[in-house]
């Protein structure tokens, strides 16, 4: 079949098995949009107000499906806008294909309008990019874009399609879809040496990160937790795939991680890490982490082992089948009293929330959203406090279930990410936590929400500040804020209604129950007005390049 | 502790290559003291060589970044006492009649070639080992030099040490 360069881009997508794609059309990709026009019934192109909300969206619906999520925009500043999520979906591991269109060949490298060399700009932040240059090879392209964006460790690709290449014909031929290639093969020698560093330890703990949630390994974990009688925490891109109320589970480690999990993780003999990069915002000092204990570490990324921390045994593989492997080897350790001590610091008064949750807070606020979703519900946020406070309070029951920017810190991220994992999930509930810093910076996706009429419900934990920082300037800077109080006169509610939602402003706890439990019985978007004190804060609080002798237990 | 070392690395011979290469490098923050790269005895492919420094993990994680890169199908880290270095370089030096013949003979120690003169100077080709060369330069200073250029190192294994590329490579 002849089709031109454009058209094959759409039946390649198709022939992939993408149903929904985000972005934003213009000059450079006029063909691309006249392609996707002809093809309306078979792949939805969801048009959000800006490329950033596109990118975020794309990435949210990845992050909830497993599948790539796919992004369009044109040349120039279309491409440029898609530089921070893809570079938030490089850093949380997340599937996406980018695809740009630019100025036709002739007039690439003379500063033509709307012309940007994209595929230098992302070079460092894709794992891989194309540029057209052979019409001939687009489809093949594509498919490799979609193979590398979801295999081993993925991550964003981007595929620059040059004007003409979008207009020549060129001979299509239909293929099936790509199947990922996962480091299938997992060394013997090192799986032997894992088991024997766990037979020979007496009080393991395993530190899961969003590895686990990427390669669908939440079963395995649970199992090898039971099996080695031994907590887990996780990192925040690790939260769902343990649920909050398994026994082992003591919750997310690092920085304002809670004081059970990171107590425990300091009187462990071992670590096992699984599926995680060991960031600084999870690891603290680094030195004193490393210091006492053994570490496991497996990763599908062979460059992950010992790039922050040294680790004791490695072994390099995708961690669902890594930890299948140490199951079925009968993995052990030594017996000890280690499950009762962990249940002590788990106990103890060190362990319970600061925050009470009898009056209207972020605790409150989130337990109150909390108790009204369903298990597979998804929550997203932004980032800042409230991304804290929802990955200590909110219950996360199921994988996948929690959209949030981990290391690259997006603000900005929430609206277009929560949007894409409502598409993603067939325009199913979904809670954006927010707060008013985050919220300024691509509100205009309530209009894309609206449009589309999504079930997403905005709960903006309004404190008036940009919360995080100045919690920063409060213990670090001696209570100089500066440029952190915000002194917005925005309404809310009003603007909600303004763009065709439905808004509430509540002041109590009695009000926010009502407000939730009339927005979550709407299906088009909401949004809610949570005034809470712009003291609040994150607690407990390792403060960086610390221990767990420096934990802030109180405020 | 810091140590040089040499890598060879098999590319794809396309567009971008080297510059993907070299700003892996600069944006971690490894070393590059020496990057040369030109075609092989297959089209598809070039081959880098870089010299560059840092403890064991540093090494080990620049090998492991590399191995990340579609267009690199496979990265050696060359052994020095198994593997053939060499480097080429052209130095025009002043060369005024009372000095030539003493150049010459610097020139002929080395196993150097003189590949063009002018009434004032000569041009010199010499190829050899990082410190054949720096040692050369030592020795041509005092007659001074006018321009130096060197193609950085370029290497390949002793024996029937092969280094191949891994089309189907997983990342
Ligand atoms: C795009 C971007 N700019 C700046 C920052 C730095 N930053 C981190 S948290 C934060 C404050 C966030 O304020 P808000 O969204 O109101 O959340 P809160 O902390 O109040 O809950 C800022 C400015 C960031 N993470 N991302
Ligand atoms: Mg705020």
């Amino acid at each position: 079949m002849r089709l031109k360069g454009a058209e094959v881009l759409v039946q390649v997508l198709i022939e992939q098995g993408v149903d929904c794609i985000f972005g934003y059309p213009g000059g450079a990709v006029l063909d691309i949009y006249d392609a996707l026009y002809k093809a309306q019934d078979r792949i939805r192109h969801v048009t959000t107000c800006h490329e950033q909300g596109a990118t975020h969206a794309a990435d949210g619906y990845a992050r909830v499906t497993g599948r790539p999520g796919v992004v369009i925009a044109t040349s120039g500043p279309g491409a440029t806008n898609l530089v921070t999520g893809i570079a938030n979906a490089y850093l949380d591991s997340v599937p996406l294909v980018a695809i740009t269109g630019n100025v036709a060949r002739a007039l690439i490298g003379r500063d033509s309008f709307q012309e940007v060399d994209i595929t230098g700009i992302t070079m460092p932040i894709t794992k891989h990019n194309y540029m057209v240059k052979d019409v001939d090879r687009l489809a093949d392209t594509v498919r490799a874009a979609f193979r590398l964006a979801a295999s081993g460790r993925p991550g964003p690709v981007l595929i620059d399609i040059p004007k003409d290449m979008q207009t020549s014909l060129t001979e299509y031929v239909p293929a099936a879809p790509v199947t990922k290639t996962n480091n299938s093969s997992v060394d013997a020698a090192s799986l032997d040496a894992a088991l024997a560093l766990i037979a020979s330890s007496e009080r393991p703990y395993i530190y899961s990160g969003g590895g686990v949630v990427i390669s669908d390994a939440s079963a395995e974990l649970l199992a090898l937790a039971d099996r080695l009688d031994c907590p887990i925490g996780t990192s925040m891109m690790g939260l769902s795939a343990v649920p909050y109320d398994n026994p082992h589970f003591l919750g997310m480690s690092g920085m304002h991680g809670g004081y059970a999990a990171s107590k425990a993780l300091s009187m462990a003999d071992l670590i096992i890490a699984i599926g995680t990069r060991f960031s600084d915002r999870a690891t603290g000092n680094k030195q004193a982490y490393q210091t006492g204990r053994k570490i496991l570490h497996i990763d599908i990324d062979a460059a992950e082992i010992d790039k922050n921390i040294v680790s004791s045994e490695s072994v390099v593989g995708d961690v669902k089948q890594v930890l299948r492997r140490l199951l079925d080897a009968g993995v052990q350790r030594k017996p000890s009293d280690w499950a009762e001590q962990v249940h002590k610091v788990k106990s103890s008064a060190e362990s319970r929330p600061e925050m009470p949750n009898d009056r209207l807070n972020p605790r409150s606020a989130i337990e109150a959203v909390n108790a009204r979703l369903r298990p597979d519900d998804v929550v997203a946020t932004d980032v800042g406090q409230h991304q804290l406070w929802t990955a200590q309070y909110y219950h996360f029951r199921r994988p996948r279930t929690f959209v949030t920017s981990g290391g690259l810190g997006t603000m900005g991220y929430g609206f277009g990410a929560a949007i894409g994992a409502c598409f993603g999930r067939g325009k199913k509930r979904t809670v954006l936590f927010t707060s008013d810093g985050s919220f300024h910076m691509n509100m205009n996706e309530m209009a894309t929400a609206v449009s589309h009429d999504l079930p997403v419900l905005v709960v903006v934990l309004n404190n008036r500040v940009l919360g995080m920082v100045r919690q920063w300037q409060t213990l670090f800077y001696e209570n100089r804020f500066s440029n952190t109080s915000l002194a917005r006169r925005t309404n809310y509610a009003a603007l909600a209604d303004a763009f065709g939602a439905k808004g509430y402003r509540v002041e109590s706890l009695e009000a926010l129950n009502n407000a939730l439990d009339e927005a979550l019985g709407l299906d088009g978007p909401a949004l809610i007005d949570v005034c809470i004190d712009c003291d609040d804060k994150v607690l407990p609080m390792i403060p960086p390049g610390g221990t767990i002798e420096d934990i802030i237990l109180k405020g | 502790m810091e140590e040089r070392f040499t890598l060879s690395i098999l590319v794809s011979n396309e567009a971008g290559v080297l510059t993907r290469v070299s700003s892996l490098f600069g944006r971690r923050g490894y070393n590059i003291d020496s990057l040369s790269v030109g075609e092989t005895e297959n089209p598809t492919y070039s081959r880098m060589t870089i010299l560059s420094r840092g403890d064991v993990a540093t090494r080990d994680q620049i090998i492991k970044q590399l191995q990340k890169l579609v267009d690199v199908k496979s990265v050696a880290l060359m052994p020095p006492d198994n593997t053939v270095l060499r480097e080429l370089m052209l130095v025009k030096v002043n060369a005024e009649l009372p000095t030539r013949a003493q150049i010459q003979q610097i020139v002929d120690v080395f196993r150097a070639k003189i590949v063009d003169l002018s009434p004032s100077s000569l041009t010199i080709e010499i190829t050899g080992e990082k410190s054949k060369l720096d040692a050369f330069i030592a020795n041509i200073v005092p007659y001074g030099i006018l321009e130096l250029c060197r193609t950085g190192v370029t290497a390949i294994g002793r024996n029937s040490n092969i280094l191949t590329g891994k089309e189907d490579k997983e990342i």
